[in-house]
């Protein structure tokens, strides 16, 4: 059964109308005059725009931005191609192609790297999964920007070079954790003198 | 007998409608969105510049009008398939021309005497005298009501040539609206004929210029006024009489199809008829070139007198002409920011129900009151 729900019934200065219109514009003429009149930012102006490109938000500490590839002391990448980022990707944006080391340098037979390693930033939904997933900290977002836009593409697609050539926020390349490298006397793990 | 000097006057009052209304309407669709961003806590358009040295001259925005000329000019001219080609060139020529034409009968100022231009004008100035206003036809504001009716049939046309059930739509709602509205828009004014004794928007500002600011139509005849003045709103398709280019229900109702300059000649002809029914109720109510204690020789404030030369007195009346059709067309703006849209069905109820009957009793009483007081 359908509940009927009486209509509002108008008083005599509503269904004339005209004092109506005279209250609706009272508020917004005061808007207009109140933003007009005052300088931005002043008490009683509204608007809150951000001026974007001249004035620029401040992104949160923990920001996701744009990722980048960590890197070793000597300027190689931390990355090891283990394919956990790629594996835990839900937008499946990351392609990596693992090598082997040429033998007789030190990490051979103990770690791999990434021939390939590129990000589709497009595709990316920027969800922080790989930087969680990764077991180097060799990919990281905490880079501070975002994507910038851009007509084509190409320009969206970020390979090795690219990802590595961006610093973090902090302006390094490298990462707060220490690495320890096969073969120094720090590495926690087993080498080819101690199996 | 044609003097060369009336053939040159004529010619710059010819370029000075042209120019003022041509200026006007892009001036406005920037007034338009700057100020409804003001009363809505935006900023609005502000960054269309043209970069000198360096910087970037914005000049708050007034250039994005241009720059959408410029991009009217170069979209592609799409034309549906199925649609009739010369009637969809066609229909937004024939809304544009009228509003234009319109203003050939508006008077922007007083008549101008061209042999006493540079001393004060003396009480019986005689010589040669150019009216301000491109035509006075004895039908006066009659030719108004005919030649801005004809609007109706651009919007008409182009939905019905556009293959497009939106756009049918859209022109249907058009055509009920405006041929419903253009009633109560004659009739509110019957009264002001009335009062004013004439047709003629000259000899009606020169009866409220005699009457002082008493004298205003606003003051003589306020039903007439808003009446008028919604009836004009609705003429021009404008909030909260938006119907047949409702965006919700029609998508751009009767131009959905345009695109380009056809669009932009929809879009002018709007903006050029709110220019034109803001005049012409400048002229009617607001007592037209007027200004308090200004007359035709000076500033008389009581005992305090000020003569002016002629031209100068010309040239205040053309500027109070402009600034009351400017502030008009601001308070237009206004309502158009400020209200929601009718429903179809009381629109024409507004219209055919409240409205002309309103008209027609405002009519009787003014009657009345003329025949009983014998003086209008």
């Amino acid at each position: 059964m359908a509940k009927l729900i009486p209509k509002p019934k108008m008083n005599a200065a509503e269904a004339v109308y005209v004092p109506e219109i005279a209250k609706g514009l009272r508020i917004t003429i005061g808007r207009f005059l109140k933003n007009t009149f005052s300088a931005r930012g002043s008490e009683g102006n509204e608007i809150d725009t951000v001026d974007y490109p001249e004035e620029k938000r401040v992104y949160p500490e923990r920001f996701r931005g744009v990722h980048r590839l960590t890197h070793r002391s000597d300027g190689s990448p931390r990355c090891v191609a283990c394919l956990c980022c790629s594996t835990a990707c839900p937008a499946q944006c990351i392609h990596i192609e693992a090598a082997e080391y040429a033998p007789g340098d030190p990490r051979y037979g103990y770690e791999r790297y990434p021939k390939v390693f590129v990000i589709d930033e497009l595709r990316c939904i920027f969800c922080g999964y790989c930087v969680e997933a990764c077991p180097c900290d060799a990919i990281r977002m905490d880079t501070g920007f975002h994507m910038p836009p851009s007509t084509q593409r190409e320009h969206f697609i970020f390979d090795k070079e690219m990802l590595m050539a961006i610093p973090g926020a902090d302006g390094s390349f490298e990462t707060m954790n220490p690495r320890h490298e096969p073969g120094d006397p720090s590495h926690p793990g087993v080498d080819r003198e101690h199996h | 007998m044609i003097d060369g000097i009336y053939v040159a006057a004529m010619i710059v009052k010819l370029l000075f409608v042209l120019v003022l209304v041509l200026t006007f309407s892009p001036v406005l669709v920037w007034a338009d969105r700057r100020q409804s961003a003001m009363i809505q806590d935006r900023l609005g358009p502000n960054r269309a510049g043209i970069p000198i040295a360096g910087k970037n001259f914005a000049l708050v925005g007034l250039l994005h009008p241009l720059a959408d000329a410029l991009k009217f000019m170069w979209k592609e001219d799409f034309i549906p398939p199925k649609a009739d080609k010369l009637l969809f060139a066609l229909a937004p020529i024939i809304s544009v021309i009228p509003t234009i034409a319109a203003f050939a009968v508006i008077p922007f100022g007083d008549t101008i005497y061209l042999d006493h231009l540079f001393e004060v004008l003396p009480a019986n100035p005689d010589g040669r005298a150019v009216p301000f206003q491109v035509a006075s036809l004895n039908v006066g504001i009659l030719y108004i009501f005919a030649v801005a009716g004809t609007g109706v049939v651009g919007a008409a046309i182009a939905g019905y040539c556009s293959d497009n059930k939106y756009a049918l739509l859209g022109g249907l709602r058009a055509a009920g609206q405006m041929v419903s509205y253009e009633v109560t828009l004659g009739l509110s004014l019957v009264g002001c004929f009335m009062l004013y004794n004439s047709l003629l928007l000259e000899d009606m500002i020169a009866w409220q210029v005699d009457r002082g600011l008493l004298g205003w139509g606003i003051f003589r005849q306020p039903v007439a006024f808003i009446l008028f003045y919604a009836g004009s709103i609705a003429e021009t398709k404008r909030i909260p009489f938006d119907l047949p280019e409702g965006e919700s229900e029609l998508a751009a109702g009767y131009f959905t199809e345009y695109s380009g300059m056809k669009f932009g000649m929809f879009m002018m002809g709007e903006y050029i008829a709110m220019v034109v029914s803001c005049a012409l109720i400048t002229a009617l109510f607001f007592g037209g070139w007027d200004i308090p204690f200004v007359l035709r020789d000076g500033i008389h404030i009581f005992n305090y007198d000020l003569l002016l030369p002629h031209w100068a007195v010309t040239l205040l009346f053309i500027g109070s002409f402009i600034v009351k059709t400017t502030i008009l067309l601001w308070l237009t703006l206004m309502i158009r920011w400020s209200l929601p849209r009718f429903r179809y069905d009381q629109v024409m109820k507004m219209c055919w129900r409240y409205m002309l009957p309103l008209s027609l009793i405002n009519i009787f009483i003014t009657g009345m009151v003329i025949l009983f007081t014998n003086s209008p």
